[in-house]
């Protein structure tokens, strides 16, 4: 299980971005948080894989365990073989490489069983075996997410942390990918499902939170969740201004990195 | 410099053209082998390295310490493995001495990465470039006081011997620093495919992304400097085989050259290109030893040394037109 305790994030030793967050991961669950854009779910999903320190930022209280062990501030090479994996907010790939290549990198950490967890991964995305050899720049943006997942799932993780997969995607890939995390669960992974679509993360979640500025300020069992009237206001979009949310997460998704092809 | 050399045969123009070539490639082969460890060094850690002159040369001084006349001064003279005054080393004991110095050399590129950039990392790239300029400034002395005035010969085995192929006179050593060059340009190439080759890909490409693979940034970068230092110093052993320097020994006269000449190559190809490096370093060399061969009838109107200043006119032509190199990538980071 993992397990988040009071914790407190400070960028650059003054932006306090997290207030006591408090979250559990239970083994074999899918846990979804939630929350607008600034909340700090990025910065918890850095918080937990180790990634803080490139961003200047610090914990500056509280925990973070996994399985009983402290984890707190570990180097990120070292939480990847503790086994959790992160599929970062806005994919990542490494665009210049080959599919195969950036599942390499995925499988750094874990040579040993690599080809057993080749051929597992390609079992569950075939679209990524037909384009095995293709430079990763060149997919689709469902491809890309599929392979960001896959390079992830090369770790062999038992949690896996997702941030904001549905983010850019038309709602037919969303839904693909949303089976996907559900077949990835049931072999066995756990997973933090971070998402501001809270329809998608909420109906496959076990359990859910809802974060705002730093903070968890709801959580419960996911179709609890779904059922309560804030939720479906400021989070399933019934308030009438989906539109414009829908717009800004666009601008996000085009400034992603684009050195590729640009 | 190679004009004695290659006065032997102004009798027929295919040899000449002939050996105009083969001195283009073997210079091509040095400023290929400094390049790509600029370029390795580029490409994983971003970082300009303006010290790859210094580090090649101390790579070259750490083989004439362990082969040249006498032996280093701080070493027994009796040296076990410095030939006796005069001789040359055999073969096999002048390439085991080339490995010891190029693992001396990536000792050096540890050390360097480990002491002045690791506690850089994150600052910005400006800052780092400036350190490598610091540490040109640092080794230099060194390599001068060590060369002395009449510089330090290598030991090479044929010394300046040639071979004669229909009138063309080809020096081995140019035989001997393509094929060495080729070999280090494969074996580049090849590392890019293993897996720390590719993990090193993904560093250069999204560090962040990489570290959260699990992949160990601080060691790519370890191993790109070792790399790199050890690719530098091959460039200037090379260099050091007569006829390449006019005396045949590690001496002054080379370092600039070998801080300055890559500038140009390295733009030419691009900074973060391996196949750049390589066809930077042969065309450059090309331009060069060409216009010092075949203009030479305006030695009187262009001065004697302007073929030394072609590179520099092919590498101003080339930021016009193309400043990213003709296989650099577009987006490289302002420094
Ligand atoms: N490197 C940083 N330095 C300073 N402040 C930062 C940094 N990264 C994030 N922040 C700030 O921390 C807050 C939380 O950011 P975070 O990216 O964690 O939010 P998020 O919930 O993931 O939002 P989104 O839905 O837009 O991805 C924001 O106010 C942001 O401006
Ligand atoms: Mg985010």
């Amino acid at each position: 299980m993992l397990e988040i305790a009071n914790l407190e994030v400070v960028y650059n030793e003054v932006i306090l971005v997290l207030r006591g967050l408090s979250i559990q991961v239970p083994n074999g669950q899918i846990v979804a948080l939630l929350g607008s854009n600034g909340a700090g779910k990025t910065t918890t999903a850095r918080a937990i894989t180790g990634l803080l320190d490139v961003h200047e930022g610090k914990t500056t209280k509280g925990s973070i365990t996994w399985n009983g062990a402290e984890i707190t501030e570990h180097l990120p090479a070292k939480i990847v073989e503790s086994g959790i994996s992160q599929v970062m907010e806005g994919r990542r790939i490494f665009a210049e490489l080959t599919v195969d290549e950036n599942l390499s990198c995925g499988a750094f950490t874990n040579r040993a069983n690599m080809d057993a967890n080749y051929d597992r991964v390609m079992e569950i995305f075939p679209r990524l075996k037909e384009r095995h050899s293709a430079v990763a720049g060149y997919l689709s943006g469902g491809e890309q997410q599929m392979l960001a997942i896959a390079r992830a799932l090369m770790a062999e993780p038992k949690l896996l942390i997702l941030d904001e997969p549905s983010l850019g995607l038309a709602p037919m890939l969303i839904e693909q990918i949303r089976d996907i995390i559900v077949d990835i669960n049931k072999q066995g992974v756990s997973v933090l499902l971070i998402e501001q679509n809270a329809m998608m993360a909420l109906s496959i979640a076990d359990f859910g939170y809802v974060m705002e500025s730093g903070k968890i300020v709801m959580d419960g069992p996911a179709q609890k969740l779904l059922n309560d009237e804030d939720v479906q206001e400021f989070y399933l979009g019934l308030h009438g201004d989906g539109g414009e949310r829908k717009s800004f997460r666009d601008v996000k998704h085009y400034k992603r990195r684009k050195r590729w092809l640009s | 410099m190679i004009n004695a050399t290659l006065q032997l045969a102004q009798a027929g123009s295919g040899a000449t053209f002939v050996q105009t070539l083969t001195k283009a490639l073997a210079l091509g082969s040095v400023y290929v082998l400094i390049a790509l460890g600029f370029v390795i060094i580029f490409k994983a850690t971003q970082v300009l390295n303006f010290a790859a002159g210094a580090l090649s040369m101390a790579g070259a001084m750490f083989m004439t310490i362990l082969i040249s006349d006498g032996g280093f001064p701080l070493l027994p003279f009796d040296n076990p493995l410095a030939p006796a005054e005069g001789e040359t080393a055999s073969i096999a004991v002048f390439f085991v001495h080339v490995l010891i110095a190029l693992a001396l050399a990536a000792i050096l590129g540890l050390v360097i990465e480990r002491l002045t950039i690791r506690p850089m990392v994150g600052q910005p790239l400006f800052a780092m470039a400036v350190i490598t300029l610091g540490i040109e400034i640092a080794i230099r002395p060194f390599n001068l006081d060590a060369t002395a005035l009449e510089g330090r010969r290598l030991g090479v085995p044929w010394g300046a011997d040639s071979w004669v192929w229909g009138g063309a006179v080809v020096p081995k050593s140019y035989i001997v620093a393509m094929v060495i060059a080729s070999i280090a340009g494969a074996s580049v190439l090849f590392f890019f495919r293993t897996k720390l080759g590719v993990a090193m890909r993904a560093v250069a490409f999204d560090q962040e992304a990489a570290m959260a693979q699990g992949i160990n940034v601080g060691r790519v970068f370890a191993i790109a400097w070792a790399m790199g230092t050890a690719l530098a110093a091959l460039g200037a052993i090379v260099y050091g085989m007569a006829p390449f320097p006019p005396g045949g020994s590690v001496s002054q006269e080379i370092h600039p050259l070998l801080a300055l000449r890559v500038l140009p190559v390295i733009v030419l190809g691009g900074l973060d290109s391996v196949a750049g490096a390589i066809y930077g370093g042969l065309i450059i060399a090309t331009a060069e030893v060409f216009a010092g061969q075949y203009l030479s009838q305006w030695n009187s109107t262009l001065g004697s040394g302007y073929s030394t200043i072609v590179p520099y006119l092919v590498m101003l032509f080339m930021l016009l037109v193309k400043p990213y190199g003709l296989f650099g990538t577009p987006e490289i980071r302002r420094v």
